[in-house]
């Protein structure tokens, strides 16, 4: 059974439709990514599985007492609300100071508890609030653009922390990119969101639908092209992609 | 002891910091000083309709806070531009009870004691008020410090969590009443805003959690009232202001010393 499901979902803000018709699964344990050009409304689309924005038609369905691990784009922490990394860990649920270290551990922040959280660089931001969201042991982990604040380096050893969590714990995980290059390494399915969704499976199916390559606009030069290439002469050395460094042309 | 009315006061003080210290604390985060405002205001309103109806005036000004505070609170999550809509209801609930007020010729000699309150007559019964209405908030706020920590962080966070954000500041906004009820005697209408945020803000200063910022804005704001009622018996100034004047000084001498 699915962890979480949208049927026909429609979100409308006023008049305008900012989603129209999505209907998705995730299934326990895979990976899957939404793609889309800016304003796709692909944060959307998480916020209203999440169920912090209010769907006009259709339904979200959780499997029963589903644990998320909620890994929003940006946390702003107001300047005046003074908080540590160890504190921030224990919200909304209590953890033992091990198990606080053993997240910190995990994500690359050992030692990094007694920090303010305002203190934090982007990429330290986001590596605390996976570690937080790994604290209450999800079964799905949703990432809004998760790497939005890293480098390129850093991009990429995110994803190969995401895919560790995926093997140890078992984690199902949906994430929202635009970064067509590391992501499609990193995914077992691929959705494709223009407001609707336009083309969705494996990431060599979705590579090839005319429809995404339409939606990004990629030509000779770009990022897919690449991808492609690289896909098509891949004979499974695992890291097809770390030594490619290329422009995005999708944004 | 508690026939002493200096004692009596200086306990009024320190039984209303145990509910402002952690709750300014919220206001400051959730930048909510002008809702405090509104709130505090909308009492003198109670005041005098309390009068018309007979009803006790701590009675009076929960219900006319309450309601204010749930108008301000419900319009602000249907994305009414805040400032404006703050800045006219706070006014005018004022206004109107300053007006209505005037009506009842009794309180109106009496006027200033509601604007900047009157701590050096708080009765034993009042003083059992002040402190059963402090605790409740205290006691509130513990109950649901993780959630209304959640989503004051982001609002998102919660949800995901399965937090209800609305809920929780229906919490805050609850306690708000509360604590305008009790401090109403205590520093007035005028000056419950800064009973709440002064101190805080002071607090913030030194704290690396919120917790710590909670607590030891509980301390600033005892401090203060203790303090203040010293200065009001040294140079016979009003006692209200007298407190919000020393918690003042503490805010500008914590603000030095952490520049310095």
């Amino acid at each position: 059974m699915s962890l979480i499901s949208a049927d026909h979902v429609c979100v409308r803000f006023g008049d305008e439709e900012v989603l129209h018709d999505i209907s998705l699964k995730v299934d326990p344990g895979e990976i899957v990514t939404i793609l889309g050009p800016n304003g796709s409304g692909k944060s959307t689309l998480l916020r209203a599985l999440l169920g912090i924005v209010p769907v006009a038609e259709g339904r979200v369905a959780r499997a029963e007492g589903l644990k998320i691990g909620y890994v929003p784009q940006r946390l702003m922490i107001d300047r005046t609300l003074p908080i540590t990394v160890r504190r921030f860990l224990s919200l909304p649920h209590r953890v033992g100071d091990d198990a606080a270290e053993d997240a910190l551990v995990r994500v690359g922040m050992a030692g990094q508890g007694a920090k303010q959280m305002t203190t934090l660089s982007g990429g330290q931001l986001q590596r605390v609030l996976l570690a937080r969201a790994l604290l209450g042991r999800p079964q799905l982990l949703m990432l809004d653009e998760p790497t939005s604040g890293l480098d390129q380096p850093g991009e990429a050893s995110f994803y190969r922390l995401i895919e560790e969590v995926r093997r140890e714990t078992g984690a199902a995980v949906l994430m929202i990119s635009h970064d067509l290059h590391v992501v499609m390494a990193a995914s077992d399915r691929v959705i494709c969101l223009n407001g609707h969704i336009c083309c969705e499976g494996t990431p060599r199916v979705v590579s090839n639908a005319p429809e995404y390559r339409a939606l990004f606009g990629l030509g000779t030069q770009g990022a897919l092209a690449l991808y492609r290439h690289e896909h098509d002469h891949d004979h499974g050395d695992g890291h097809p992609h770390h030594h490619h460094h290329h422009e995005h042309d999708h944004a | 002891m508690l026939d002493d009315f200096l004692v009596r006061a200086a306990l009024a003080a320190v039984g209303l910091s145990l509910a402002t210290g952690p709750l300014g604390s919220f206001v400051v985060w959730r930048r909510m000083a002008y809702f405090g405002d509104a709130t505090a205001h909308a009492a003198v309103l109670g005041v005098a309709l309390a009068l018309a109806t007979d009803l006790p005036i701590g009675l009076g000004t929960l219900t006319v806070a309450l309601a204010m505070a749930i108008t301000v609170a419900g319009l602000s999550a249907r994305g009414w531009a805040m400032d404006t809509t703050l800045g006219v209801l706070a006014h005018s609930a004022l206004a109107f009870g300053l007006v209505a007020v005037s009506f009842f010729p009794t309180v109106r000699t009496d006027l200033s004691a509601y604007l900047f309150g009157d701590i050096l007559a708080v009765s034993r019964p009042e003083l059992g008020l002040v402190w059963l209405g402090s605790l409740a908030v205290l006691a509130l706020l513990a109950w649901r410090w993780q959630s209304l920590l959640t989503a004051t962080l982001s609002e998102d966070l919660a949800h995901a969590a399965g937090i209800n954000p609305d809920r929780e500041r229906l919490v805050l906004v609850v306690a708000l009443a509360l604590v305008v009820a009790v401090a109403l005697k205590i520093v007035g209408a005028l000056l419950i805003a800064a009973m709440l945020i002064i101190p805080a803000a002071t607090a913030r200063s030194f704290a690396r959690t919120p917790e710590a910022m909670a607590g030891a804005a509980i301390a600033i704001g005892a401090a203060s009232g203790i303090g203040g009622l010293g200065l009001s018996l040294w140079q016979d100034t009003p006692a209200g202001p007298s407190i919000i004047v020393v918690a003042a000084t503490l805010f500008a001498l914590a603000s030095t010393l952490r520049r310095g």
